[in-house]
């Protein structure tokens, strides 16, 4: 009511929006709902204005750039533009090389950050397991969480040699150990009163890890997913510059030894797309799962 | 319900002259020194004592979650090694898991004791029922009201049939309707199950309300300094008709005095500020 008085649009968190029981709330929202309207009108002129800047901006960005390039105010050859950009993937699209390479790239990253996020969790349960294997291992995880992982890439062709595996490797190594620390601490914060409980009920081990660790630590597994969903894009990126024959890296490598940037600008973009995509992907399945949860 | 364990004469719990030292690297700490309590069946004896003063130890004890450093505790006549049947464990949070449905938080003993058959689902059930959750036993905690989820809790605990119930201030973390409210359905389950019980609380008003004898603690290391049976004379044997009974004040000043005594009370400040407006006249 105060942000009546001096005359303020309401907020959200005003009194007369956060649904508070009682007569005068009441009242007080019929009294006000002409501002209401107002203020709900407000609300949707700045979401219509935000998207269509942000619409512009891209419109402007690629406009430019391709007027830039047609007028000769940048070099075409080497930075590209965008009618040429998306003339290279469509015929890539036609001649059917694009979905393999889109495949190839979403598959490896897909199976690495699944199998780095499984293998992190395996990990992180030993090391809840025994506090003394976790004592023992501490140092050792802060050094492999602090090396550059991509440094690893040749230790990984020369032991899986320039396969698919290698960049896989590479890939899963990217985002296991974020995910052992991460999830290793949530293992540790889970409420101790929840796992008392389950311990006057004479419960093992076993049963405190099924039955309230792993389960209350899901929102963090999920968590680190979502994290290995950048990483491992990373790693497979990087793996595929290194030995693919195939994928959008390696597309991005052969368009700037061949110097063909519109190869190039045209594989940065689907991957910026992919990498989007997969984001939104994991983040739909967080939704799903919190929902059931407070 | 109280099993036929409880043979005429052995205690429900007993603790004699039980030890307890900590230590860490830095100290070692006595928690509880030279504790001896007997709780008879059925009998509800309540703990009330300053803030770190070793109460929740006390029940730790009991429940077997750990070995004191001499002495012994015996639960229904048998000592303890470990967590067993005979004991039910209330926390100060209700501590339902929130992935969990009302009837999959109360079947969670049954189910670590591999207990689930379907006659104790069925007793469960019953359970919820008879205590007004019937219809939520498909709902998540967050659907409910505190005092519905510490009522939840409370049928959780129960479901695994114990003698005996301890209880680690089970209603701190509700407001003050809610905490009268629930300090009655305690009261008429934990009576109409015939379990004896042991509850820790720094509430000196509770502690009267709800039990048959107070023991004081004193601050750490913890000893019990006395103890009062509490005998009320008032219609409705309830913890709201108990705090109407003209003796009530009396046991009130007696052990808020034993409490303040040592000085103490200084340290814990606060929570007898709250301890003061919860004399008899708040009710």
């Amino acid at each position: 009511m105060q942000t009546n008085a001096d005359g303020r649009p309401r907020r959200c968190s005003g009194p007369g929006l956060t649904g508070r029981p009682g007569p005068l709330a009441h009242s007080d929202r019929l009294r006000s709902s002409g501002e209401h309207e107002t203020f709900l009108r407000s609300l949707a002129r700045r979401r219509m204005l935000v998207g269509t800047a942000r619409a512009m901006l891209l419109v402007a960005f690629v406009v430019l750039w391709e007027v830039a390039a047609r007028f000769g105010w940048i070099n075409a050859f080497v930075v590209s533009q965008p009618s040429r950009a998306l003339a290279t993937a469509m015929s890539m699209a036609r001649r059917g090389e694009l979905w393999i390479h889109l495949g190839m790239t979403v598959g490896e990253t897909a199976i690495g950050f699944t199998v780095g996020t499984l293998i992190g969790i395996v990990a992180a349960v030993m090391l809840w397991w025994s506090d003394l294997l976790s004592d023992i291992l501490d140092p050792y995880i802060v050094v492999l969480n602090s090396i550059p992982k991509v440094a690893l890439g040749p230790i990984f062709i020369v032991w899986l040699g320039t396969t698919v595996t290698a960049i896989i490797a590479m890939a899963i190594s990217i985002s296991v150990i974020v995910t052992i620390m991460m999830v290793y601490v949530g293992f540790r914060e889970v409420d101790p009163d929840r796992v008392k409980l389950l311990r006057t009920f004479g419960a093992t081990r076993l049963q405190i890890l099924s039955k309230v660790v792993l389960p209350a630590s899901v929102p963090v597994m999920i968590a680190a997913l979502k994290v290995n969903v950048g990483l491992s894009m990373v790693g497979t990126i990087v793996g595929e510059f290194l030995v693919s024959k195939a994928g959008l890296g390696f597309l991005i490598v052969y368009g700037g030894q061949v110097f063909n940037m519109s190869l190039v600008m045209s594989s940065v973009i689907l991957l910026s797309i992919v990498s989007v995509l997969l984001y939104y992907g994991v983040s739909a399945l967080e939704q799903a799962v919190l929902r059931t949860r407070e | 319900m109280s099993g036929g364990v409880n043979v005429a004469g052995s205690s429900a719990i007993r603790l004699d002259r039980v030890w307890m030292t900590y230590h860490t690297r830095e100290a070692e700490t006595v928690a509880l020194a030279d504790i001896s309590l007997d709780v008879a069946p059925q009998e509800f004896v309540a703990v009330v004592g300053p803030s770190g003063c070793g109460k929740s130890t006390v029940l730790s004890l009991v429940a077997g979650l750990i070995r004191p450093t001499s002495g012994s505790v015996e639960v229904c006549g048998e000592a303890v090694t470990g967590p067993s049947g005979h004991v039910g464990y209330m926390l100060q949070q209700d501590c339902l898991y929130e992935w969990r449905t009302i009837l999959g938080n109360a079947l969670l003993g049954l189910e670590v004791k591999r207990a689930v058959t379907r006659e104790s689902v069925e007793m469960v059930r019953h359970m919820l029922d008879a205590y007004g959750l019937g219809e939520f036993e498909r709902h998540y905690p967050r659907h409910l009201s505190g005092g519905m989820r510490q009522r939840a809790a409370l049928i959780r605990t129960l479901a695994t049939r114990p003698d005996v119930l301890l209880l680690d201030e089970p209603l701190s973390a509700l407001d003050y309707q809610t905490r009268l409210e629930v300090s009655e359905d305690l009261y008429r389950i934990m009576r109409a199950e015939r379990l004896a019980a042991l509850m820790v609380t720094h509430d000196i008003a509770e502690a009267i309300a709800m039990s048959d004898r107070v023991l004081v603690m004193s601050k750490r290391p913890g000893r019990i300094k006395s103890g009062h049976r509490i005998s009320l004379t008032c219609e409705r044997q309830t913890p709201i008709g108990r705090r109407e009974a003209p003796e009530f004040r009396a046991y009130f000043n007696a052990i808020w005095k034993e409490l303040t005594e040592d000085g103490h009370a200084v340290a814990g400040g606060s929570e007898h500020a709250d301890e003061r407006g919860w004399a008899p006249a708040a009710v």
